[in-house]
């Protein structure tokens, strides 16, 4: 098994993410098999590296994807990478589990299951990857899909307002941390993870370090919920409890932890971190600590306590000495294991209460002994009891806290500090256990409690059995992974130390003792706190704040665009314009003092130049004149049109003027169409100044482009085009050098054109699909004759006659004038005209063509075209040409790209038809009379 | 003669300017096909003047005129008549579910 084995497993969450969804369609034990079958999935390729990583291995795996800028697809295995796999696969199986019993009947699972899936993808993601952008990107998927699982009660607002929140705090944290990453390998030259941690003494003494530091920290701290950032994760308790336990014991939240250990080599090492790190760990510690005995839900007391042991964490790889990091580590594994059962236990007690109040769950060790076993045995490690697994970590932070050399000279602050954490980790601990399991009665139940379902406790059992298991045989169970995984964070191999249960007689163990002892006190004082609370600060961490601050935000933004946005296109345009004379000005002024005329001889210019530039004005002033008579000002605008078809025959454009007087014939037909349903005339007088201000503009407008014409007219220039007519008969097979630029040489670019134009097409037809309007023009009805009986009697000979000139003009485009736009368009004329003369309705029903599989014909053709170089083993869209010999015919030059043209030609039919078929169907649409509007 | 051209140019782009500024759909459709002229006209032009051109790669064809802009101009063409449809269905689409023909979708327009 190779490396390739790592986005192996990431792809395999992703993809159940999408299929499970699917299976779920066929009952709840469908998903929940699908998703069990999934985590395995991922987990199987990984099996046979796991060896390999315990052994203190670093397996880079590499997709080149941008080698040039460094980014690539580079994914990385080691000790750290195994150890959080294991979490997030392992306790994602045990999630599966619970929450096919634990939902309720009428959820499907199906997209509690998918999300959860994609989540586990991205957590993955976090942990396997070599290249910092890569994490980032997973960093955020773990964000977004974090935010849908917490809003997986969308209908009720809490929810809603809890996810925005988090995706609030920890998106801002994962931008933040995308800043630091980018800096970071700034610094370092590199954004793979090997060549960062090689570079820690570089990142250090880099003036920037703070920035970066502060940064990453930011990312860290949002997700792992530190103070004052914490507040986002009691809210996240709205969503189910599966997701609850998931999220905030092992993954979503130890995502911070993990980059701080990630980064460690990288980053740790200096005062700052240690005051930041240190600091932040500490006083989280300590806060969540004492408010999770105030609070009365049974899941916000946990979620404090998850704040609190985070903290933990954060203070050990803050704190920097021998072991604190070994020490956090194995908090990590610790609390994960806890932690989830705790939460899982929470949910069977909700489940079977119906509620999650302390005040009211009393007494339950008679109701569920089996439940309150597990759950008491959880809550002990949580408190640090000996012979649970989260003894001995805390036994290590202890140990630590005492051998913390920095604050000489207050040699005790850190241990009495760590003493207190200690207390109130046992004072709320404490408070999980007597107050749920005994304290009395239940008071007023929604449900009479009993014993949860076998299957439901399962997951929970495994976990307090890990929880035993680690605590009793701490060496031969995680020993290694411990190892492998410290190793990993500190990047060499840690100094030596013995996982067991009994140290002796020592500081530690005094402190473990008064922890204890102090805790159980604190608890039994617990109403005086809870009176302290009330009275001083009952909405400490009440949403409500935060909701206040998004809304006003939200808020300014609106009112602000409101101002700067007047949804006006008039002001829009004016900006354009402006802007674009303000550059061009800006541009003049610099190549001042360029003269206008450049040294070129300019081309005589005889009378009938003169009569055409005064048609042209004529025509341009005309229709801005009198655009209010739309009729006239369409007359004034056709006869532009005519003048620079007859321009492009002048300078030696055929093809240029075939196209304009064909689509000039189809516009005006278009134009003349739509007048039927817009008010003919607007008598709606405009304010005087603006007219003045834009004919202002105009002017200047047109001037500025006449002068920029003209200096570039008579200036000499470099033109690649001497290739393409050098080439057009050797190359392309064809003399017509435009059409084969077009089907040949630059063939790409004009299957994207006709695409373009397809879809034009196909949202104009969209657009009026459907559409009623009542006609401002009488309707053809009263029209003196509907279908002149001449022209209709014309077009039995002209039909034909100009179909066939059409294909003419497209067989002969390679060598002469024409090619697939210019017949495309003539076919499209001579139809029109068929409509005209007989009406729509007989013309479609000869015509018996769908447009839009014309338009999937011609786009077919013209790709197929392009692929059928490509199995000759030639790029996309290489032409040949050569004799073909026709019976009778005798040999004829014919070129592939006149297959191309074909599609081309197809697309323009397919376009023309569509759209103005689509217009004559409005008016046919009106014609009956109801639901006009 | 480029003077001419340039001047033609020049006014159909003012004339462009001035009906895009309109406040009827109508109109800014008109501007646009005027402005389109004007822009097809300009990239042509970029080739330069050459009324004594030949415009096919026939054997013994002495000054071939520029075939680049000309495949440019084809396409642009051809485009733009698309653009014209797209924004005529878009009027009409706006009438029936404005009422108006204003471009803002509503008579007061500030």
């Amino acid at each position: 098994m190779t490396a390739s084995a790592l986005p192996l497993a990431i792809l395999a969450l992703f993809a159940g993410a999408v299929l499970v969804p699917i299976f779920a369609r066929f009952g709840r034990a469908a998903a929940a098999w699908a998703a069990a079958a999934t985590l395995a999935a991922a987990a199987l390729p990984l099996l046979p590296l796991a060896s390999g990583a315990l052994a203190g291995e670093v397996l880079v795996h590499r997709f080149t994807w941008l080698p040039e800028w460094g980014l690539d697809l580079a994914f990385r295995f080691d000790g750290l990478g195994l150890l959080f796999a294991i979490l997030i696969l392992g306790i994602g199986q045990l999630i599966i589990l619970y929450a096919a019993y634990y939902m309720p009947q009428k959820d499907g699972l199906g997209r509690l299951f998918g999300l959860l899936l994609a989540f586990a993808g991205g957590m993955l993601g976090v942990v396997l990857s070599e290249n910092l952008l890569l994490l980032v990107v997973f960093w955020e998927i773990t964000s977004l899909t974090s935010f849908l699982l917490i809003a997986y009660k969308y209908d009720a607002t809490e929810a809603r307002i809890a996810a925005r929140m988090a995706l609030a705090v920890t998106g801002g944290g994962g931008l933040a941390l995308l800043a630091g990453v980018l800096l970071l390998g700034r610094i370092a030259g590199s954004y793979e993870l090997s060549a960062v941690l090689a570079a820690g003494d570089i990142v250090r003494a880099d003036p920037l370090y703070p920035v970066v530091l502060v940064l990453v920290l930011l990312g860290a701290f949002t997700k792992s919920a530190q103070f004052p950032f914490h507040f986002w994760l009691p809210n996240a308790m709205a969503a189910p409890t599966p997701v609850s336990a998931y999220l905030h014991s092992a993954t979503m939240v130890k995502a911070g932890v993990f980059l701080l250990a990630r980064l460690y080599p990288v980053l740790s090492g200096t005062d700052l971190w240690f005051i930041l790190v240190s600091g932040t760990g500490a006083v989280t510690l300590v806060y969540g600590a004492y408010v999770a005995l105030l609070k009365h839900d049974l899941k916000g007391l946990l979620a404090y306590s998850t704040i609190s042991h985070l903290g933990l964490i954060t203070l050990l790889f803050g704190l920097e000495t021998e072991l604190s990091s070994v020490a956090a580590v194995f908090h990590i594994i610790n609390h994960a294991i806890f932690k989830a059962s705790l939460f899982m236990a929470a949910g069977i007690i909700d489940h079977e209460c119906g509620t999650r109040d302390m005040r009211r769950i009393n007494g339950l060790a008679r109701f569920m002994p089996v439940t309150a076993v597990l759950g008491i045995i959880a809550a002990g490690s949580m408190a640090g009891v000996p012979l649970l697994n989260g003894f001995l970590s805390k036994e290590m932070f202890f140990t630590e806290a005492v051998a913390q050399p920095v604050l000489t000279g207050y040699a005790y602050a850190l241990p009495v500090f760590a003493t207190l954490a200690g207390i109130l980790s046992v004072a709320y601990s404490a408070r999980f256990v007597h107050d749920v399991f005994f304290n009395g009665e239940p008071i007023d139940l929604p449900r009479t409690p009993h014993e949860a379902p076998r299957w439901m406790r399962a997951p929970v059992e495994i976990l307090v059995a890990l929880c035993l298991l680690v605590g009793l045989l701490p060496q031969w169970s995680v020993g290694a992974l411990l190892q492998a995984a410290s190793t990993a964070t500190l990047g060499e191999t840690p100094p030596y130390y013995t996982l067991a249960i009994w140290h002796g007689f020592n500081l530690p163990l005094a402190m473990s003792l008064v922890a204890l002892a102090g805790g159980l006190i604190w608890y039994r004082f617990r109403h005086f706190f809870y009176g302290l609370h009330e009275r001083y600060a009952p909405n400490m961490t009440s949403p409500a704040a935060f909701e206040r601050v998004f809304n006003a935000t939200a808020f300014g933004a609106r009112s602000m665009l409101a101002r700067l946005d007047t949804v006006s296109l008039h002001r829009y345009l004016v900006l354009l314009v402006l802007s674009t004379l303000g550059l061009a000005g800006f541009a003049w002024l610099g190549a001042v003092p360029a003269p206008l005329a450049g040294p070129l001889p300019l081309t005589p210019a005889g009378p009938l130049s003169y009569g055409a530039l005064a048609a042209v004005m004529l025509g341009a002033i005309g229709c801005a004149a009198w655009h209010r008579h739309r009729p006239v000002a369409i007359v004034f605008a056709s006869v532009v049109g005519l003048v620079v078809s007859l321009v492009f025959i002048r300078f030696s454009a055929p093809d240029l003027a075939l196209t304009q007087l064909s689509v000039e014939v189809v516009t005006i037909v278009l134009l003349l169409l739509s007048l039927r349903f817009l008010p003919a005339e607007t008598g709606v007088a405009q304010r005087r100044g603006r007219a003045a201000a834009d004919g202002i503009l105009a002017i200047v407008g047109g001037i500025g482009v006449a002068a920029l014409a003209y200096a570039m007219m008579t200036r000499p220039f470099e033109t690649i085009s001497g290739w393409f007519a050098a080439n057009a008969v050797g190359g392309g097979g064809g003399t017509n050098v435009v059409n084969v630029i077009l089907v040949d040489f630059r063939g790409f670019d004009t299957l994207g054109e006709v695409a373009v134009l397809a879809l034009a097409a196909l949202g104009a037809h969209a657009l009026l699909d459907g559409l009623r309007l009542r006609p401002q023009v009488p309707g053809p009805d009263r029209a003196g004759d509907r279908h002149p009986i001449m022209l209709a009697m014309l077009m039995r000979p002209l039909l034909p006659l100009a179909l066939v000139v059409a294909f003419h003009i497209l067989l002969r485009g390679h060598n002469l004038p024409g090619g697939g736009f210019i017949a495309g368009l003539i076919t499209g004329v001579v139809l029109i005209l068929q409509y005209l003369a007989v009406g729509i309705d007989v013309t479609t029903a000869r015509l018996r063509i769908d447009h839009v599989r014309l338009f999937a014909a011609g786009l077919g053709i013209a790709a197929a075209t392009g692929l059928a170089s490509m199995a000759f083993g030639l790029p996309f869209l290489t032409s040949t040409h050569g004799y073909v010999g026709i019976p009778l015919v005798g040999p004829v030059h014919l070129a592939t790209a006149l297959v191309f043209d074909l599609g081309i030609y197809l697309v323009v039919v397919a376009t023309v038809l569509m759209v103005l078929s689509e217009l004559g169907r409005l008016s046919q649409r009106e014609a009956v009379p109801a639901g006009a509007r | 003669m480029e003077a001419l051209l340039a001047i033609g140019i020049g006014t159909l782009v003012a004339a462009g300017i001035w009906l895009v500024l309109r406040e009827r759909s109508f109109s800014v459709i008109l501007g646009l096909t005027l402005l389109s002229y004007a822009a097809n006209l300009f990239i042509f032009a970029a080739g330069r003047l050459a009324p004594v051109a030949a415009p096919l790669a026939l054997p013994g064809a002495e000054t071939l005129a520029d075939a680049l802009p000309q495949a440019l101009v084809l396409t642009a063409i051809v485009i733009s008549f698309g653009m014209t449809a797209y924004l005529v269905a878009l009027a009409l689409r706006a009438k029936g579910e404005t009422g108006t023909d204003h471009v803002d979708g509503r008579e007061d327009g500030p």
